[in-house]
């Protein structure tokens, strides 16, 4: 028995267990446990440098953890092989904090391409099932132009239309609202939980907007320097006392944050001044 | 000093181990590229890849090839007027193109303007994150973008070679126009009786192995990109000069080769 596995009534879509990494002797990412339920919406909060681009690139099995497992559907992506991996991946949509859209190709072929490739499915069938997908994020009359003709949010769409083209279980998405202003932010979120009602998909998003967090989110998990420091709904994230949450909630930088929550912000203002 | 120098031979083993397996890789993948047995979107990326090479670097390849047809012809003949023998700068000329030249020249211009394409190409993938995108949609990234590049190397630069051969030969005969009096009728029969058949299938055989050092090298450095878009220039630059380098290391191994087995006798 696991005895981490505190929900069991629930299922698991992806668990995170004792996963650390590094790059050479930095360590990035110390010990994370965190599951991932069957059709919710979890986004890992965090700063620059936190650690949650790495976290998903071990979920992803771009990047085995030095110790750790990652199982998603009764498979270990950190230890498995590579034809279990590619297996899993069938089940994973991704889309990319560039969006990584292929330049050669308009949105309809990006789209179209997972279908073609992986599967031997008629082209009218592949054709209406791309049309389908552009539909469901909004860009049905954009099918024909390539990924440099198109804007910032468009292309954040487009390349959630190629990471839902095989019906994926389960979507990541990184940095969806980055780069973005808020209004177009605000209706990417809007599709990330339209997309998450329709097809019922489990979402990991990695972001470090909090606006867009609280708006999709059922849970939300925050990394601080390699190491998970809050798992929790929005509500209890926003009354949340801990010292790192509020940190990011409040935006305090880091060195100011680290002498307060030390108990020295009086020496600090003294030394200083104000 | 000498544990410096040790480094960089580690490194270079490191490099040709790598080069070595994804080339192995790309062999593995290469059916899949081929017309009928293959998928046809790889054979149509392929073609693809043949025009971008073949095209692209045919006018440098070609004007190179003429330059130094001329020069050479030049230079010889003014050797050879001491002792009469004007006449035999066409043997030398059609000799040294279907030796040596034709090939050498074509894969340095290619190293240049091909090598470097793949490298910036491959290297924006990956900062764009599309690299990762084709692994993560189950894709694999050398028979997707490596294997077709590939193929349409091992079609063009023969061709391209032989090409910028004539263009070396055609180069002599310019020159001779001008300082003796020659026809074209004699010339090419000059150049016809120079030409050994084994000459110019050696030749073709050194193109493939400067096809493939060309690719490879532009892809693995393309892959070695991180970060940002500046890295994209750093690796272009590196694939050039291995390229270009690797290329004239493979071309003294095949002489010395092709010397040993007494294949370069004229017979």
């Amino acid at each position: 028995m696991n005895p981490v596995a505190r929900d069991t009534a629930r299922d698991v879509a992806i668990s995170i267990r004792s996963v650390a990494a590094s790059f050479g002797d930095t360590r990035v990412l110390e010990r994370i446990d965190l599951d991932v339920y069957r059709g919710e919406i979890v986004s890992l909060l965090g700063a620059s440098g936190s650690g949650k681009t790495t976290l998903l690139r071990q979920v992803l099995g771009l990047a085995r953890p030095d110790t750790g497992s990652i199982t998603i559907g009764g498979v270990d992506v950190a230890s498995c092989s590579a034809d279990e991996l590619k297996a899993v991946r069938r089940r994973i949509g991704v889309a990319f904090q560039s969006s990584a859209l292929f330049s050669s190709l308009t949105i309809a072929e990006n789209a179209a391409l997972p279908l073609e490739e992986l599967t031997a499915l008629a082209d009218p069938i592949i054709a209406l099932m791309v049309w389908m997908k552009l539909k469901a994020v909004g860009l049905a009359g954009a099918g024909t132009l390539y990924p440099r003709e198109l804007s910032g949010g468009m292309r954040k769409r487009a390349a959630i239309a190629r990471a839902i083209a095989l019906d994926p279980e389960i979507l990541v998405l990184d940095e969806p609202s980055a780069g973005l202003d808020p209004i177009i932010a605000a209706g990417l979120d809007e599709l990330i939980v339209f997309l998450k009602r329709a097809f019922g998909m489990t979402m990991l998003v990695v972001t470090h907007s909090l606006e867009s967090a609280f708006r999709i989110s059922d849970r939300l998990a925050m990394l601080y320097r390699g190491s998970l420091v809050a798992v929790g709904t929005p509500a209890e994230f926003k009354a949340s006392r801990h010292p790192r949450v509020r940190q990011f909630l409040d935006g305090v930088p880091d060195r100011l944050a680290d002498v307060a929550s030390e108990g020295l912000a009086a020496s600090y203002f003294q030394e200083f001044g104000t | 000093m000498l544990e410096a120098l040790g480094r960089r031979a580690m490194d270079g083993a490191a490099d040709v181990g790598a080069l070595t397996i994804q080339l192995s890789r790309t062999l593995v993948a290469l059916p899949r590229t081929l017309p009928v047995v293959g998928s046809r979107r790889r054979w149509r990326t392929a073609v693809e890849q043949m025009l971008t090479i073949g095209v692209r670097a045919l006018p440098v390849a070609a004007v190179m090839s003429f330059c130094l047809g001329y020069v050479g012809a030049l230079q010889a003949a003014a050797e050879l007027r001491r002792y009469e023998a004007t006449r035999y700068v066409v043997n030398l000329v059609t000799v040294a193109f279907t030796r040596e030249l034709g090939a050498l020249i074509t894969a340095i211009a290619l190293s240049g303007r091909s090598a470097s394409a793949i490298a910036a190409e491959v290297g924006t993938m990956v900062v764009s994150e599309e690299v990762d995108a084709l692994r993560v949609m189950g894709l694999d990234p050398v028979e997707f973008t490596l294997a077709p590049k590939y193929l349409g190397a091992l079609i063009t630069v023969p061709c391209l070679t032989v090409l910028s051969t004539c263009c070396g030969i055609a180069a002599g005969y310019v020159f001779l126009v001008f300082s003796i009096d020659i026809t074209l009728r004699a010339y090419l029969h000059e150049v016809v009786n120079s030409i050994q058949v084994r000459d110019v299938l050696l030749t073709l055989v050194k193109s493939l192995v400067f096809a493939t050092i060309i690719v490879q090298v532009g892809y693995i450095e393309g892959l070695r990109v991180s970060g940002g878009p500046e890295a994209v220039g750093r690796g272009t630059t590196a694939a050039v000069v291995n390229a270009t380098f690797l290329v004239i290391l493979a071309d003294l191994v095949a002489a010395a080769l092709f010397y040993l087995m007494g294949w370069s006798a004229v017979g």
